[in-house]
């Protein structure tokens, strides 16, 4: 099966900084693969790259086994890649159905003169919403009356109605308390279910365990370690993120002053 | 479309009905400043003829130049960016045409048709360096601002010799022109200006563009957060571009205007007209940080305005006063506008 989305040897350079050397990613169709990485370790970069905001300096980037040669976000896009920012994904003042057809809009009317077909948007958003089990009082309600993963899971159900084949999710979970990250886990693994490859990009080994179907580690701009979900642990997936031997040597160093 | 069943009135949705509709439409606080501030003068008129035909005539003259040019104001803004060169540009429009008409010999069609595009050339110019440098816009159109005031007393005194430009009544077209947009018509004997008609149907076309198209929806959205519009696909800097654009060719349109009316122009002409219509804007339940905001709040806040000046004298009180209490206007309006606002939301920020 060709891979939704593939990197090979990616090495991106900002002037003299390394942001990330021989990269390489597989996402497979209607899966989650998720990087994990710690601060600084070149998510974002590698988002950014994935979502047509910067071009990789060598590497192979390919989407559905073709060369994927993006200019903007907006090209991205158009070839079915779709990112979720954390923070950036909605526009707070907006309505739910405002936010969800952003960029999208259905419109009406003849010629040059054409105008939004509000209620239908409104109806397509308040079904597509509960398709993905989002059940909304009111799309009409600003998008910041909702809590932040109702507003995360409105921002993916948005693009898997607008034929999202690649789901990048960036830290999707990171801003929010249990009970929500687990609202937003859910609805990750019902874009999956509905055949969206996704990508979840998190430094919490715990969230991506719990619907992870490959895991790849990545650490000072190089990917140090994958694992396939049927031959590793969440501990051994939390030892690994964490630098394995740097934490014993930290848990080492702590038991020390705590005597 | 029979499949699609149409989702159940949702129990969960108190029904609030159309007060809490009519609370949460940002014009709210401006409409009932403008219900009290009429019949403030109304009760304190001496001449008796402010709530009069003769009286709105008047102050809707006042309100229509200020509510063209703040309804644009008003779009930019929720479009999350200012624009300080609007006033300036009224004038520097208005001498143009006078320029072309008296010294060039243009005719008045020809002459407007410049000025439209050179309007149109410095609202592109305004966008396209915020947008490229990335300053803020109250800079980059302070700059412009000034740039303009000098390029308006320097060339006009070059050109005529005086800081005014007169004798656009004698050009070609000048009849036609007037009738379309400086002329007057009659309610009752008394003359309501044609830039009236205008303002309202601004409003109007303002409205339906900001909350039934797509292009209106992108305004909100790139004020509202640009990097989230962008990442949605929303081309933003087009968007701002052309809404500072729009706003230079609403300021042109009011240059046009007072250019025919008073058949020339003082190079002195609109400055300072751009905190007017700014305050239009704020007024009407514009946010100044942008995302939120309406043209009918624009429009209610620039009719404010007119009955001010208008009532302020009819009230027989010293006339001086009158930006001062503009200024007590404009801190309450955006006061109680937040506060409503807030409210409407219900609970949440």
């Amino acid at each position: 099966m060709t891979n939704a989305l593939e990197l090979k040897d990616v090495e991106k350079t900002f002037g003299s900084v390394l942001a990330l050397r021989g990269v390489s990613l597989e996402v497979g169709p209607a899966s989650v693969t998720c990087v994990l990485g710690d601060n600084g370790a070149g998510k974002s970069t590698l988002i950014k790259i994935l979502s047509g905001v910067h071009k990789q300096s060598t590497g192979l980037f390919q989407v559905e086994g073709k060369d994927a040669v993006f200019e903007s976000p907006r090209d991205a896009l158009a070839n079915g890649i779709a990112t979720v920012f954390q923070d950036l994904a909605t526009i707070p003042l907006m309505s739910v159905w405002r936010n969800f057809f952003l960029g999208n809009e259905i419109r009406k009317g003849f010629g040059p003169f054409k105008w939004l077909d509000v209620n239908k948007m409104k109806e397509i958003a308040k079904q597509e919403l509960l398709a993905m089990g989002i059940d909304l009082r009111d799309t009409n309600q600003p998008i910041g009356t909702l809590s932040g993963g109702e507003r995360q899971a409105v921002a993916i159900a948005r693009a898997v109605h607008f034929g999202a084949k690649v789901l990048i999710l960036d830290e999707p979970t990171s801003a929010l308390g249990v009970r929500q990250s687990g609202i937003v886990l859910k609805y990750v693994l019902a874009a999956k279910d509905r055949g969206v490859a996704v990508v979840f990009i998190t430094h919490n080994p715990h969230h991506a365990y719990l619907v992870g179907d490959r895991f790849y580690l990545l650490n000072r701009g190089r990917m140090i370690a994958n694992f396939e979900r049927d031959n590793v642990h969440l501990e051994e997936l939390t030892k690994a993120m964490a630098g394995g031997a740097e934490l014993e040597a930290l848990t080492h160093e702590i038991s020390v002053v705590r005597k | 479309m029979t499949s699609v069943a149409t989702p159940q009135k949702d129990e969960r949705v108190k029904n609030a009905g159309l007060i809490v509709k009519i609370l949460r439409r940002p014009e709210f606080g401006a409409f009932l400043g403008a219900i009290a501030i009429f019949i403030l003068f109304a009760t304190t008129d001496t001449t008796g003829n402010f709530a009069n035909l003769g009286g709105i005539a008047g102050w809707t003259d006042i309100a229509a130049p200020i509510g063209i040019v703040g309804i644009a104001v008003a779009l930019l803004m929720i479009g999350g960016e200012f624009d300080l060169s609007s006033g300036v540009l009224v004038g520097t429009t208005g001498l143009l045409i006078g320029m072309l008409v008296t010294n060039v010999g243009l005719d008045i069609w020809s002459s407007i048709a410049i000025a439209l595009v050179f309007a149109a050339g410095i609202g592109f110019v305004n966008g396209y360096v915020v947008i490229k440098t990335k300053l803020p816009s109250f800079i980059v159109t302070l700059a412009t601002f000034f740039v303009l005031k000098g390029a308006n007393f320097a060339f006009t005194k070059f050109v005529t010799g005086s800081v005014r430009v007169s004798g656009t009544d004698k050009a070609a077209g000048f009849k036609d022109a007037a009738k379309i947009f400086a002329s007057t018509f009659g309610a009752q004997g008394q003359a309501f200006q044609i830039s009236v008609v205008w303002w309202i149907v601004i409003t109007l076309i303002a409205t339906f563009v900001l909350t039934r198209t797509r292009f209106g929806n992108w305004i909100y959205a790139v004020g509202g957060d640009a990097n989230a519009a962008r990442n949605a696909g929303v081309p933003v800097d087009r968007t701002k571009i052309i809404l500072f654009i729009i706003t230079s060719l609403a300021s042109a349109l009011v240059g046009i205007m007072f250019v025919l009316r008073l058949q020339g122009m003082q190079a002195g002409q609109g400055v300072g007209q751009e905190f007017y219509y700014i305050i239009a804007a704020a007024v009407g339940g514009t946010l100044l940080t942008g995302g939120a905001g309406s043209a009918i709040g624009a429009s209610i806040g620039a009719m404010i305005m007119g009955m001010a000046y208008i009532g302020i004298p009819y009230s027989a009180w010293d006339s001086d006063w009158t930006s001062t209490f503009l200024g007590i206007i404009l801190f309450t309006a955006v006061m109680i506008n937040t506060y409503i606002g807030r409210k409407a939301k219900g609970g949440k920020k």
